[in-house]
């Protein structure tokens, strides 16, 4: 993300690993080939940052530098550079409202607005709760299902301002509603059903 | 319309089981092992008939791409499978990697024993969370079943297929951005030559291909060059995964015949445009890079690289974005300059500097703050940005801006007049 050093972050004096995501750690590691650890970058990061409350302190970058045998300013690179990575804290539910051309033509607007009524935030900001934190994306690649909100790792689709305000009243509640459409579309099909791909046989387990 | 019998992606809506048992019902993994064995010119020759061009925006014949491959190294080869989709409109990879995701990984092995590769690495984007899960068991479950790893299928050849996720980055769908990332690198695109066929990942030769494009092999080889290539038109071959987003009754994800007409893909499979065809103002034919194409073209042009191209647009990946003329065309564009604004990876001075430019400029054409020379600026950067960076998301952004001024040239011109009279009347 950009806005590093914008503002101040606490930074935590040291990471380290559980002893869970180290055995992650090392299984990404070894899908590369000898020398070439550093492949294993983002995997690291994202380990990490998972472990970490969805956010990635300078310590975890340091010990992830140390264990791929990286400088540190190419970590730091690469941390800054991909906007997944999240350099200070978050909420704990992550809203990132697509707003790219085919989400708006599908009324993004509504959803950007109908987020920021119900959780009296803008984009940008996080609740004083630290409960929900809200920020626009681009193209989250599910435009036939636009428009969508993407709650920490879930795609929630064919919203509306009055499904999107569910969507966050039910995340209030602790609940972690169904991700996918809220129309009840069967996935990228169109509303009502295939109109395709409704004749298939099998026979013999041959095309 | 295609007949469901020529659709590759037999189970694209997820309606049937995606795990292997339910893969292997729907004919994949069907005689692999002899395909491996009919060898490697065999593939790629099959493929260089069956006339496949890559699915992922630019056009270049697949065989033609395999057969850049050395045919004998000392180094590692390797094939890299893009499913970093994220190009405006796009949602089609998804689709096959959460739905089909056996179709892919058959590919990856048939497209690897084509070129006598033993490496792959599909590098998904970082967002798809759940559909890198889902492609990490499909994996697995081919692993466990012998038919890939070491003797796949029982071929004798060697194969080993991981998945790397990114972390949120459009510009490492462009295949050099794409290794350097793969490398443990930010995603700046190198420069070209050398290509990855000589120098890709790890410096090693390397093909990078999209994930609709690997999937299909399987269909082409076990079907036939002849089947594949008799679908469509010469030279735009076969079927493609159309996603129909925007101002349509029913915005849907569809697999059709290459070169079928654009109003019947969009009346037959997505409910036409929002208010009837007389109410469409332009469509986005092939992802948000493409120049926009206003409803007189619309009218009668086919969904084909060709026939688009000879209209100054591009069928790109195929991503239909539908306005209708409910739209503000200005603003739908300008949020496509902020978009490329974003993604810049700010390696070339004309792209980083000129992204930004052109936003800010779009946001003033929105409300009309401009004069109509400037018009003619915008334009010219566009052509100064288009050609002089090292990759293609310097043209990706130009080209929307050359589409808008293109088709929508007296919008732009009434805007500006109407606000000059706004405010002429105000200091009045």
């Amino acid at each position: 993300m950009s806005e590093v050093g914008e503002t101040p972050v606490e930074q935590p004096a040291s990471f380290a690993f559980t002893p869970e995501n180290l055995a992650k750690a090392k299984a990404h590691i070894a899908k590369y080939p000898p020398g070439r650890q550093a492949s294993a970058v983002l995997a690291l990061l994202d380990l990490a940052q998972r472990q970490h409350d969805n956010w990635l302190p300078r310590a975890a970058m340091d010990l992830v530098a140390d264990m791929l045998g990286m400088a540190r300013i190419r970590v730091y690179e690469v941390a800054t550079f991909y906007s997944m990575l999240n350099l200070k804290p978050v909420g704990r539910h992550f809203l990132q409202i697509c707003t790219t051309t085919p989400c708006w033509l599908s009324g993004s607007d509504e959803v950007v607005r109908a987020c920021e009524r119900k959780l009296g935030i803008t984009i940008g900001e996080t609740t004083p709760d630290g409960q929900f934190s809200l920020t626009e994306v681009e193209c989250l690649g599910a435009c036939v299902n636009a428009p969508i909100v993407q709650v920490n790792d879930d795609f929630y689709e064919d919203l509306d301002a009055a499904a999107t305000e569910r969507l966050i009243e039910a995340l209030r509640r602790g609940e972690t509603p169904r991700p996918g459409s809220a129309k009840g579309r069967q996935t990228s099909a169109p509303e009502n059903g295939p109109q395709t791909l409704r004749d298939l046989s099998f026979p013999e387990g041959k095309l | 319309m295609l007949s469901d019998k020529d659709r590759v992606f037999t189970n694209l809506y997820g309606l049937h089981d995606w795990h292997l048992p339910g893969a292997r019902a729907r004919g994949d993994w069907d005689g692999t092992r002899e395909l491996i064995l009919k060898g490697r010119d065999w593939i790629v020759n099959e493929v260089k008939n069956s006339g496949l061009r890559g699915r992922g925006g630019a056009g270049f014949p697949t065989g033609v791409k395999w057969s850049f491959m050395p045919k004998q190294t000392d180094r590692p080869t390797y094939l890299v499978v893009n499913a970093d989709e994220s190009e405006p409109g796009t949602c089609k990879d998804r689709d096959i990697i959460r739905h089909d995701p056996q179709k892919l990984v058959e590919g990856c092995l048939l497209a690897s024993a084509g070129m006598g590769v033993h490496h792959c690495y599909i590098y998904i984007r970082g967002e798809f969370v759940n559909e890198a899960k889902r492609l990490q068991v499909a994996i697995d479950e081919a692993y466990a079943e012998g038919l890939i790893g070491k003797n796949a299928c029982g071929s004798g050849y060697d194969f080993e297929l991981c998945l790397h996720r990114g972390a949120g980055a459009y510009i490492c769908g462009e295949e050099t951005a794409l290794l350097e990332s793969l490398e443990g690198k930010k995603g700046q695109p190198r420069l070209k030559p050398p290509f990855p066929a000589a120098v890709g990942l790890y410096g090693c030769p390397t093909t990078v291909n999209n994930v609709e494009t690997i999937a299909v092999v399987p269909a082409i080889l076990r079907r036939g060059a002849s089947w594949f290539a008799g679908i469509g038109r010469p030279k735009n071959e076969g079927t493609k995964i159309f996603c129909l987003s925007g101002h349509v009754e029913k915005p849907c994800n569809v697999e059709e015949a290459m070169g079928i007409p654009l109003r019947d893909l969009i009346e037959r499979h997505a409910g036409g445009v929002r208010g009837g065809w007389d109410n469409l103002l332009g469509v986005i034919p092939g992802g948000s890079s493409v120049p926009v194409i206003p409803k007189s073209v619309c009218d009668n042009v086919l969904m084909d690289f060709d026939a688009l191209r000879d209209v100054k647009s591009g069928l790109g990946t195929a991503a239909v974005i539908v306005m209708d003329k409910s739209t503000d065309i200005v603003k739908a564009i300008a949020r496509l300059a902020k978009f490329y604004k974003h993604e810049s990876c700010g390696q070339c001075t004309p792209c980083r500097e000129g992204t930004g430019w052109t936003w800010r400029v779009m946001e003033r054409m929105v409300k009309g703050n401009a004069s109509v020379e400037e018009i003619d600026v915008l334009l010219e950067v566009s052509y100064e940005i288009e050609g002089h960076t090292i990759c293609a998301l310097g043209d990706a952004a130009a080209w929307p801006i050359q589409g808008l001024i293109r088709h929508f040239r007296p919008e732009l011109e009434r805007r500006i007049k109407e606000y000059r009279e706004a405010a002429s009347r105000r200091a009045a």
